[in-house]
């Protein structure tokens, strides 16, 4: 089966039903994206499959066969993307574990929805638990990670 | 000092994992770790904490564990400052398991404020080594020359920078440290100061190491399907179904261990696997038959309702009393009387329990993502029957700790396996494994009577509790709280009440009970903070003015001559007084930027409480509305006297991060038991807060002080649960009197 990650075609002899998260994790030593529950309930391991946030542990391998699949590693390799900028900018990680999938759900969020609302901010990242409780800041980051990409397009 | 005494560069390629051995595995380890840990090799060591490389970076030692709270930035930080070193040319290297550096047990509240110190000390060391030098070079007097930045400038203008002198200060004798001259805080460079996290980039690109990253090449991932109940024993399961899953290489008995339960493995079958996925989907084919034993009649609702009648039937035994309470309730003019109750509780870090084992030339190395590299070492090194010194602990980072990572049960866990293997083995817990089998928060129940004389003023204080210990943990049978125990505000209430007795029932644990941020004071301050409330309502006074009013004049707490052995979280009462000026303080401050007393629309109230824990003072105030059964928290307050601080911006990130874990555990926590089960297993019945849950408004304060450095980690979580029901009373009139409060409205 061939899935292309992060711009780079990979050739795998899996399981099509093995879960793109451990696909990632467990054979392609990508382990940028993180395991919480297993079960689609954390948002740890979020991806972008064809431009769109899914919850990887969720997917099989066989959904991503084809697709273009984008994980936190292929982001940016220096945090230059503009919602990396932001999550630094407001010192957002404690732990850190949470937070691939944090900025994954916000990138996808911001480029459905350049300048969100609270509640589409509410909505969008309802689906990523941050137990260390980083939740105020991850506001903070994506209300000026859409505000300056609200300014570069204007 | 044996903890900065010179030692041989061998011995520090040792304690930072650089030993031959450890080098060519540390080599497969992804992420940057590696990369700092490879550098370290060209570096002249001026002390136990601190090298210099020829091209002046300066190398730090982090010998505590990084859960979130930003400590592998703010200890070097303070190294940093006090030798004059340039932050970025300063590179972090986490420090394996290892006596030497002193204590690594990162939990308690405990890394700044037991090692401000002396990372000042190791610092300034430093930097008198590096003077030396220059001053030897320049044949000057040490007094004519002085660190600035990363450079030793002399009086007349020559100037070396750090890396040119590492060389010569290295071969130096160590410093006298009795002598050894501090800095100024006036002259504090980062000190104080909201350095960003060393991980922070990192951190969001996902070039980061957690115990759950580590790849040794070779390694089996494996998945443990543990005892149900405590105590249970498997009777048979099918080995050679498993066996037949895609992807499954071995499976393997994990022998249990008789009470008490430490920091043993619990007893269970472990299937071995080319990946995690494999192991984890094969133990559904184990088919195991469980010996449940005693542990299985365990109810924690019946439990619940009984340690709550026996609190609130009798007497127990007195731990701590002042006057004659039961006369002076026999006077008072008014009675309340109120039984609180609280569940067990999970810790779920983000990042389950993971800990990677390779034995190899005679060691044993660990990568786990451990909060206590130490306790790791010794618990594998007792289990396989080797010397401490041949067992290596590399601490990666931490997904989250919050207490279950200092119990190093999963390490053992995966040495037993790779020991049974011959090959490095992962042991990976499911998040269901994680919250059916953890060191549980301990369930409690507590009893309260206070009487208030003619002018409302509380004249007696009664209180008694019953809480499986975590001494069981330790002792099997163990099942009443001491003192120390009590010392997490049950016992040290800080009111200058003439009456009052604090007392304790028996509870016997029958679940593995462990200690969770803030340990007791989560049950004790929700139902001292509540009760207080309680008072004040049935005095009529405003809950802030009771509390001020109840806590008396501004003095230093001795409870010794109310027969209560006040622990004082391991501190001396000289150096961290219990200082109810202090404890009012941050009650004045937090209201004083709150429109308090002021009125509010309908179904909306504020609540408020205060607490010392871990030697700081937090006042927490929550308003909340609810609304057609419907509880919404719509901000959050808090106010921190922590003393000195070293890295403002983690303490408030860690006081933002305590209202929400404080907020979570009150909204939604509770884990039950049935016939020793536990019922939940994941996020969709063991709920966590959510972004969407959490108020847009949460606001911290620190107080500005130069007190010695105390608490930071836990102190925010106690007074949040309770500010929450107090402010549902405020709005509704409604007393909530147990967790979780999603029990009584949607959420
Ligand atoms: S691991 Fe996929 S949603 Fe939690
Ligand atoms: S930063 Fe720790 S779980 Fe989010």
């Amino acid at each position: 089966m061939k899935i292309t990650v992060n711009g780079k075609e990979q050739e795998l002899d899996i399981a099509p039903d093995l879960p793109l998260l451990w696909v990632l994790r467990d054979h392609l030593q990508l382990t940028g994206t993180k395991y919480g529950c297993g079960k689609g309930l954390c948002g740890a391991c979020t991806v972008h499959l064809d431009g769109a946030p899914v919850r990887s542990c969720q997917t099989p391998a066989s959904a991503a066969a084809g697709g273009l699949v984008l994980t936190i590693e292929g982001l940016s390799s220096d945090a230059s993307h503009p919602v990396q900028v932001a999550w630094q900018e407001h010192n957002v990680p404690q732990c850190g574990y949470c937070q691939s999938g944090q900025i994954m759900s916000a990138v996808a969020l911001l480029e459905r929805t350049p300048s969100p609302s609270d509640a589409e901010i509410d909505s969008a990242m309802a689906g990523n638990i941050c137990r260390c409780g980083t939740y105020t800041r991850v506001r903070l980051a994506i209300r000026q990670a859409g505000a300056q990409a609200g300014e570069s397009q204007a | 000092m044996s903890m900065i005494r010179k030692i041989s560069r061998r011995r520090f390629l040792e304690l930072t994992g650089l030993s031959a051995s450890g080098m060519v595995l540390m080599g497969s380890l992804p992420g940057s770790a590696l990369a700092g840990v490879l550098d370290m090799q060209q570096g002249a060591m001026l002390n136990l904490f601190v090298s210099v490389k020829a091209d002046g970076l300066v190398e730090i030692i982090a010998h505590r564990s990084e859960m979130g709270t930003g400590i592998r930035t703010s200890l070097p930080q303070v190294v940093a400052d006090e030798m004059e070193a340039d932050w970025s040319r300063v590179k972090v290297i986490q420090g394996l398991a290892n006596a030497d550096y002193g204590s690594q047990n990162t939990d308690g509240s405990r890394s700044v404020r037991d090692f401000y110190h002396i990372m000042r000390q190791m610092g300034a060391a430093a930097r008198v080594s590096l003077e030396q030098a220059a001053a030897n070079r320049w044949a000057a007097n040490i007094g004519d020359v002085a660190a600035s930045n990363h450079q030793i400038i002399h009086r007349d203008g020559r100037r070396l920078d750090f890396g040119e002198l590492a060389a010569e200060a290295a071969r130096l004798p160590m410093p006298d440290m009795a002598t050894l001259r501090l800095k100024s805080p006036a002259d504090f460079r980062y000190i104080g100061k909201d350095i960003p996290i060393v991980d922070l980039q990192d951190m969001c690109t996902g070039n980061t190491t957690y115990g759950i990253d580590v790849r040794i090449p070779g390694m089996l991932f494996a998945s443990i399907e543990r005892t149900p109940v405590l105590q249970g024993k498997v009777r048979s399961f099918d080995r050679a179904a498993a066996l037949k899953m895609p992807g499954v290489v071995d499976v393997i008995k994990i022998e249990g261990k008789p009470l008490p339960s430490g920091f043993n493995p619990l007893e269970g079958v472990a299937v071995l696997a080319t990946d995690s996925y494999s192991a984890m989907q094969a133990r559904a084919k184990l088919n195991i038959n469980w010996e449940r034993g005693v542990h299985a009649t365990h109810n924690s609702g019946a439990y619940l309702d009984e340690l709550a009648a026996r609190v609130s039937a009798g007497p127990g035994k007195v731990a701590r009393e002042r006057g004659d309470t039961e006369a002076a309730l026999g006077k008072a003019r008014k009675i309340v009387e109120a039984t609180y109750v609280t569940p067990y509780l999970a810790h779920a870090p983000m990042e389950p329990p993971v800990a990677t084992a390779h034995i190899h030339d005679g060691i044993c190395e660990i990568w786990a993502c451990t909060q206590t590299p130490q306790a790791t070492q010794k618990t594998v090194a007792a289990t396989l029957g080797m010397e401490d010194k041949s067992v290596k602990v590399h601490v990666t980072l931490l997904g989250g700790g919050f207490g279950r990572k200092s119990k190093p049960d999963f390490s053992v866990e995966a040495a037993l396996l790779a020991r049974d293997t011959g090959r490095p083995v992962q042991v990976t817990w499911t998040r269901e494994d994680d919250i059916r089998h953890d060191y549980f928060h301990s369930c409690s129940a507590q009893y309260y009577k206070g009487g208030l004389d003619d002018n409302d003023k509380l004249i007696a204080w009664l209180a008694r509790e019953a809480t499986p210990p975590i001494s069981s943990t330790f002792k099997a049978g163990a099942n009443m709280q001491d003192d120390g125990s009590l010392s997490m505000s049950f016992g040290s209430i800080p009111f200058a009440v003439a009456n009052l007795r604090v007392e304790s029932h028996e509870a016997d644990a029958h679940v593995r009970i462990g200690w969770l941020r803030s340990v007791f004071n989560i049950p004790y301050v929700f139902g001292i903070g509540s009760f207080m409330d309680e008072l004040a309502h049935a005095a009529g006074k405003d809950p802030r003015d009771f509390w001020l009013e109840t806590i008396g004049p501004d003095r230093e707490l001795d409870f010794a001559d109310e027969g209560f052995e006040f622990s004082n979280y391991g501190r001396s009462l000289a150096d961290f007084p219990y200082d109810t000026g202090r404890l009012k303080g941050v009650i004045t401050q937090l209201t004083d930027t709150l429109p308090w007393g002021r009125t509010l629309p309908a179904g909306q109230g504020w609540g408020l409480c205060a607490a010392r824990s871990f030697l700081s003072y937090v006042a927490v105030a929550t308003r909340v509305e609810v609304k057609d059964g419907r509880l919404r928290v719509m901000e959050m307050h808090c106010m921190m006297d922590a003393g000195t601080v070293v890295n403002p911006d983690r303490v408030h990130a860690q006081m933002e991060g305590a209202m929400i874990f404080g907020l979570s555990l009150a909204l939604m926590g509770e884990i039950d038991f049935k016939e020793g089960e536990a019922v939940q297993s994941n996020f969709h019945d063991y709920p966590v807060a959510r972004l969407n849950q959490v108020p847009h408004v949460v606001k911290t304060h620190i107080v500005s002080s130069d007190a010695l450095a105390s608490g930071v980690g836990e102190p925010g979580v106690p007074p949040v649960a309770p500010s929450i029901a107090n402010a549902i009373f405020a709005a509704t009139g409604q007393r909530i009197r147990e967790f979780p409060f999603n029990k009584y409205f949607s959420i």
